[in-house]
């Protein structure tokens, strides 16, 4: 039983993570219809931003909960700035030219691996966290590490966020009809572009976030890091159909507790049995769970 | 370039009007001008060009020629600011946001504050009633009130309706006539519409297109008295105008 508890409670951890990435993913998508390759290296600008910056205030602020908090806005803040240049830079000029959006965003994907692996090294770099944070805490007998519970309150601050921005706010409100129809937002006399930066920028901070969330999970942080949760991010935003927040959250977390289950109790074979989910829903649903155009429901 | 009228001040003037779409050349040169008040109907078959006529007029498809509004050049402006210098757009095909309530499709078409929600209201009294609704489950009368009053919301000199009454039940098509016809007195209208009966109820002037060219301008009643005319750019009998 406690062994279940333990795989039930890490997989929605390991969810929250997807959950994270894929929100960002799935809004890009659903008003932009761009497949954001370089969604990942956000994900690596906010663990690394995070990483460097507590490296650079140790001496500064011997406390490590101040400095790890400090570290953290600094790393969500690089996130979010970096995503917003990326759109503005990048994708702007090649607005629906889709193909080169794709190019554009792989080759970002790789040279920011490729740029972060010349500054930094190849290796892993030990992430800062105040320690409590790796202690456990006992629930039903399994003893779950804190970090778990951290970034499923992490996930759902962030989803909360998401849905109070989608609906009370009126750029919210110009994401939600852009997911729809983005031609006729504009036929209402509505710059797009602008919700495309903020957008952007938005998944950059939700990325960034789950960014710091796996250097704590994983004690560290590798350049390549980004790339290989983006896999699987992807994956939710397809299950959870694209452009719906709501999908890609149901999503993550059946992704997560399958993969969980799975690997403990098939030896290993987790990863498949994610893309066999994928296949499964694919055939079943080509649209994802939330069905098409649901961006808030 | 032709001109509908000559005593009337010009609102809308388009001159040399191409539009490609994929390989078919749809515009061909189209150059007409729309006088200030009033409905100005563009007439023509089905596939001659009307409703890329009105997109291109939003710079909602890639278009060469010239665009003035109010002796504004607005060629090279993007889709939002044209709309921004007092246009209002019903689509042909509704295009209200199904997955938004009534009054969510409404707060989007905002601008600039001022908006005639007591107008809007006061001309379909439904809307206020089904505000919390999801547009998309409304029937195709009542989204066409809704594409109808986010153009009339804002305080727009030109309206560009693109078949407001097509797929509408006879009493729905004579309510929305009704509306065009008070709405007409707020802004310039340019109207496509099938309906000849609509049309000889609300239009002043009429520009008739035919395989991407304008090929006839003038008064309505001119027009739809012509039964050649009528027969060889519309395909309908002189009774048609009377449908």
């Amino acid at each position: 039983m406690s062994t279940f508890v333990l795989l039930t409670i890490t997989g929605l951890g390991l969810g929250a993570m997807y959950f994270l990435i894929a929100s960002g993913l799935s809004l890009i998508y659903g008003l932009m219809g761009i497949l954001n390759f370089a969604h990942g290296a956000f994900l690596t600008v906010g663990a690394y931003a995070t990483w460097w910056s507590s490296d650079k205030l140790d001496a500064r602020i011997e406390s490590i909960a101040p400095r790890f908090l400090i570290s953290v806005l600094i790393g969500l803040v690089a996130g979010m700035l970096v995503a917003a240049l990326v759109e503005l830079v990048l994708i702007r000029p090649l607005y629906l030219r889709h193909i080169e959006q794709v190019l554009v965003t792989v080759g970002l994907s790789l040279a920011l691996v490729a740029l972060t692996q010349a500054i930094w090294g190849p290796t892993e770099k030990p992430f800062p966290a105040p320690t409590w944070i790796y202690d456990t805490t006992t629930v039903l007998d399994a003893r779950i590490p804190n970090n778990t519970f951290l970034e499923v309150a992490a996930a759902v601050v962030v989803l909360a966020g998401l849905l109070a921005f989608l609906r009370f706010t009126r750029y919210g409100l110009i994401v939600r009809a852009g997911v729809e129809n983005r031609a006729m937002v504009t036929a209402l006399g509505i710059d797009v572009k602008k919700a495309f930066t903020l957008v952007f920028a938005i998944g950059g901070v939700a990325a960034a976030t789950a960014g710091v969330l796996s250097g704590v999970h994983f004690g560290s942080v590798d350049p390549h890091q980004g790339t290989a949760l983006l896999i699987f991010a992807f994956i939710v935003v397809v299950i959870g159909g694209l452009g719906s927040i709501l999908g890609s959250a149901a999503a993550a977390v059946i992704v997560g507790l399958v993969q969980q289950w799975v690997n403990y109790y098939s030896s290993g074979v987790g990863d498949l049995s994610v893309v066999l989910l994928l296949a499964l829903v694919l055939l079943v649903r080509p649209s994802g769970l939330a069905g098409k155009w649901s961006v808030a429901h | 370039m032709s001109s509908v009228t000559t005593e009337r001040r010009t609102l809308v003037a388009v001159e040399g009007l191409n539009v490609y779409l994929g390989q078919s050349h749809v515009l061909q040169g189209v150059s007409f001008a729309v006088p200030e008040g009033g409905v100005t109907a563009l007439l023509g078959r089905n596939g001659v060009g009307k409703t890329t006529t009105l997109r291109a007029l939003m710079g909602l498809v890639p278009r060469r020629g010239r665009v003035l509004l109010g002796g504004e050049d607005i060629t090279r402006l993007p889709t939002h600011s044209i709309v921004r210098l007092g246009i209002g757009y019903v689509p042909e095909d509704r295009d209200v946001f199904a997955g938004l309530t009534v009054e969510e499709n409404l707060r989007l078409a905002e601008r600039n504050g001022g908006q005639r929600y007591e107008l809007v209201y006061e001309l379909f009294p439904e809307l206020r009633a089904r505000g919390r609704q999801r547009a998309g489950t409304l029937s195709g009368g009542q989204q066409q009130m809704v594409a109808i009053a986010r153009a009339l919301l804002n305080d727009n000199r030109l309206l560009l309706i693109d078949e407001p009454t097509k797929g509408l039940a006879p009493l729905i098509v004579s309510a929305v006539a009704e509306v065009l016809d008070r709405a007409s007195e707020l802004a310039t209208i340019l109207l496509v519409e099938q309906n000849l009966g609509v049309v000889q109820r609300l239009a002043r002037d009429a520009i008739v297109l035919d395989q991407g060219q304008v090929v006839h301008t003038g008064p309505a009643k001119e027009f739809l008295g012509d039964p050649a005319r009528l027969r060889r750019f519309l395909g309908v009998s002189g009774d048609g105008a009377h449908a």
